[in-house]
């Protein structure tokens, strides 16, 4: 039997049960709209993370205060962690090669205040290398220069957002914002950028890390960005990093040192795991539509014995049968997978056009993977039925009614 | 051509043997006008569904062509029903939504023609049983003995040599069962061995082969006009050379 004949004949199955064969086709395409839509989600999150970590540059030790790990000693007097002060950072400055810069990062929330306007902010003390890192750019004025990062000086940038809520139309370049019980004079507004791993970035006020330090009354930092000049340096620049504070801690290791990698790698397992939940979950919508499949396909078997019985008085073998049913319940499949794509990629579109910060499309290898799985789920349900339908005894199914 | 050696057939119903057939034994030469008669239950259609390679004996022996059928797989089996066997149904067993031509294509589908060659042997088959203007059209379009005769074109187009063809008038009027009936003899005086099973006393007296059954046992197996036809003689002895090169 040629391959386009046993196509027509097994599509001809299909006529006069419309109805039946296009509700197995829509279970099957809401299984495989499913596995689009989530596999989609899944890249994308983890797109919208790897752009994210990107764009922090590449290169990057970040530090901060504390140890995650519990040492097992029991908590005396002075075991409290040492703070991460300015002056540790200005010491591995001076002491680590390989060193591109370096940025302090203090963070708080402040109400900021021009004239009768008010709003909430977020504060983060830092320096020029904050703009850097983070992609920032100047729309108006200047970025905090490098050299005010140490010492408070009442100078601040402001976040587009924050800009345009405090000053409306105005200038607000040399005007005055108080923040909590400080002046800052504005030196620069920095271009909308939007958000940045869960934080709005337009909503931001900059300034001098000393002043932010002084602004919150705290000694520590929040954590101290570090950008290598080569990837090859990161092992050795963690290590020195974390000798050169033991010696400025009283011996004591107290902090903790991520590079880009872990925090994606970390970032990583868990998208995998979520994504594995939502898999199987997709996977029992899919199991769900395959008994479907099966079940519609028994009962053409049932109701065919007669054509079956036909069928090998005409020569055909068990093989061909088996064919011929096997792949009427992969076109179900196939049908359904078709659907299942378009339903699925209409989804994602709907989604990216509600949330256009966090694009979601389906990948070509989800939509590949989608279409075998369709046709597989297909021919694996319809297996039973097939079988079925080529052991039947001419004989008897000739004699059925039907 | 055909030999049959001790064909027995039981089934089984409830747990109880039923014996269909009992040593069933005749011969059947090329080119023969056949027909097998009997009662209802009396195992005419377990005897033709063996012949026709659809059942299997549960004891005795069947040569095809001096070949044993009993020891054949399923694809030398579907082979053989493919190339080798035509079948008329009563019920006429057309697929309802093919039309007539695909119909008659079927068995050259499963035999793997190509589609030009199916074509054109469909519609010459359609042209031998007088329905080449009917090819495009659907069974329920048809009348019954138009049906009859699609299905008996297709039992046709891959130019078997035997015919076998059960009750083929039992769901006609007596008209067209007739026209179906010497549609069936013109074939056999073409060459085709036909071989009808019937419970029909006028049909059975047209053929000059008759084998009656009765309760699963021959009971007669003659040849009433006693015409022997010069090549029948010769196709027996040619079994029987077959026969001696066996043993």
């Amino acid at each position: 039997m040629k391959g386009r004949d046993l196509l027509r004949l097994a599509y001809g199955g299909f006529r006069g049960h419309r109805l039946r064969t296009l509700l197995s086709v829509l279970g099957v395409s809401a299984g495989i709209a499913a596995v689009v839509v989530l596999t989609s989600l899944g890249s994308a999150a983890r797109d919208y993370i790897t752009r994210e970590f990107l764009s922090l540059g590449t290169n990057l030790l970040i530090v901060l205060p504390g140890k995650t790990e519990t040492t097992g000693m029991v908590p005396v007097i002075g075991g409290v962690p040492h703070e991460l002060t300015l002056e540790d950072a200005e010491y591995l400055e001076r002491n680590l090669r390989s060193v591109k810069r370096m940025t302090p990062v203090v963070l708080g929330s402040a109400r900021a205040r021009h004239r009768n306007r008010a709003r909430n902010v977020t504060v983060v003390g830092t320096s020029e290398t904050f703009r850097e890192v983070n992609g920032l750019t100047v729309a108006r004025g200047i970025f905090l220069p490098r050299r005010v990062a140490r010492k408070h000086e009442p100078v601040c940038v402001l976040g587009a957002t924050v800009a345009r809520e405090l000053f409306g139309r105005e200038n607000p370049l040399n005007q005055f914002v108080r923040v909590g019980g400080f002046r800052f004079r504005v030196i620069g507004v920095t271009a909308p950028r939007g958000m940045m791993l869960g934080a709005d970035l337009d909503e931001m006020i900059e300034v001098p890390t000393r002043s932010a330090m002084k602004l919150f009354n705290r000694r520590g930092l929040f954590r101290l960005l570090i950008e290598l000049k080569n990837e090859e340096a990161i092992p050795f620049v963690r290590r020195d990093v974390a000798r050169l504070i033991k010696e400025r801690h009283e011996g004591e290791e107290d902090i903790t040192v991520f590079t880009q990698d872990a925090l994606l790698a970390t970032f990583g397992k868990i998208l995998d795991a979520v994504t594995a939940a939502l898999s199987a979950i997709a996977a029992i919508s899919l199991a769900v539509a395959g008994i479907g499949i099966m079940n519609v396909m028994l009962v053409a078997v049932s109701e065919r014995r007669n054509e079956i019985g036909l069928m090998k008085a005409l020569g055909a073998t068990r093989n061909q049968v088996t064919a011929l049913f096997l792949t009427e319940a992969a076109l179900l499949g196939g049908f359904g997978g078709a659907a299942g794509i378009l339903f699925g990629t209409a989804a994602c579109r709907v989604f990216t056009r509600i949330y256009p910060d966090f694009p979601v499309s389906p990948p070509l290898w989800a939509v590949a993977a989608a279409a075998f799985v369709a046709l597989g789920v297909g021919a694996f349900f319809g297996g039973y039925p097939a079988r079925k339908a080529a052991r039947l005894d001419p004989v008897a199914a000739l004699r059925s009614r039907g | 051509m055909i030999r049959l050696e001790n064909i027995s057939r039981t089934f089984f119903v409830g747990g109880r043997p039923v014996h269909a057939l009992r040593k069933v034994s005749f011969s059947i030469a090329e080119g023969e006008y056949v027909t097998i008669m009997g009662a209802s239950g009396s195992g005419k259609s377990t005897l033709l569904n063996i012949l026709g390679c659809l059942d299997r004996p549960n004891a005795g022996r069947y040569f095809l062509d001096g070949r044993e059928v009993g020891g054949m797989k399923d694809e030398e089996l579907a082979a053989v029903r493919g190339h080798k066997i035509g079948f008329v149904f009563q019920a006429f067993h057309l697929v309802p939504r093919l039309t007539a031509l695909e119909n008659v294509e079927l068995p050259m589908v499963f035999a793997g023609a190509e589609r030009g060659a199916r074509r054109r042997a469909a519609q010459k088959a359609l042209e031998t049983v007088g329905l080449a203007d009917r090819a495009e059209h659907r069974p329920n379009q048809l009348s019954g003995g138009e049906r009859q005769r699609v299905a008996i074109a297709r039992s046709i187009v891959m130019k078997p040599a035997i015919l076998l063809a059960d009750e083929p008038t039992g769901n006609l009027d007596s008209r067209t069962g007739l026209e179906v009936i010497a549609l069936l003899e013109k074939l056999n005086t073409s060459g085709m061995t036909l071989v009808i099973v019937t419970h029909d006393p006028k049909l059975g007296s047209r053929a000059p082969h008759l084998i009656r059954l009765s309760d699963g046992r021959v009971i007669e197996d003659v040849f009433p006009k006693g015409a022997v036809t010069a090549k029948r003689s010769i196709n027996r002895a040619g079994e029987r050379a077959d026969e001696n090169v066996a043993d």
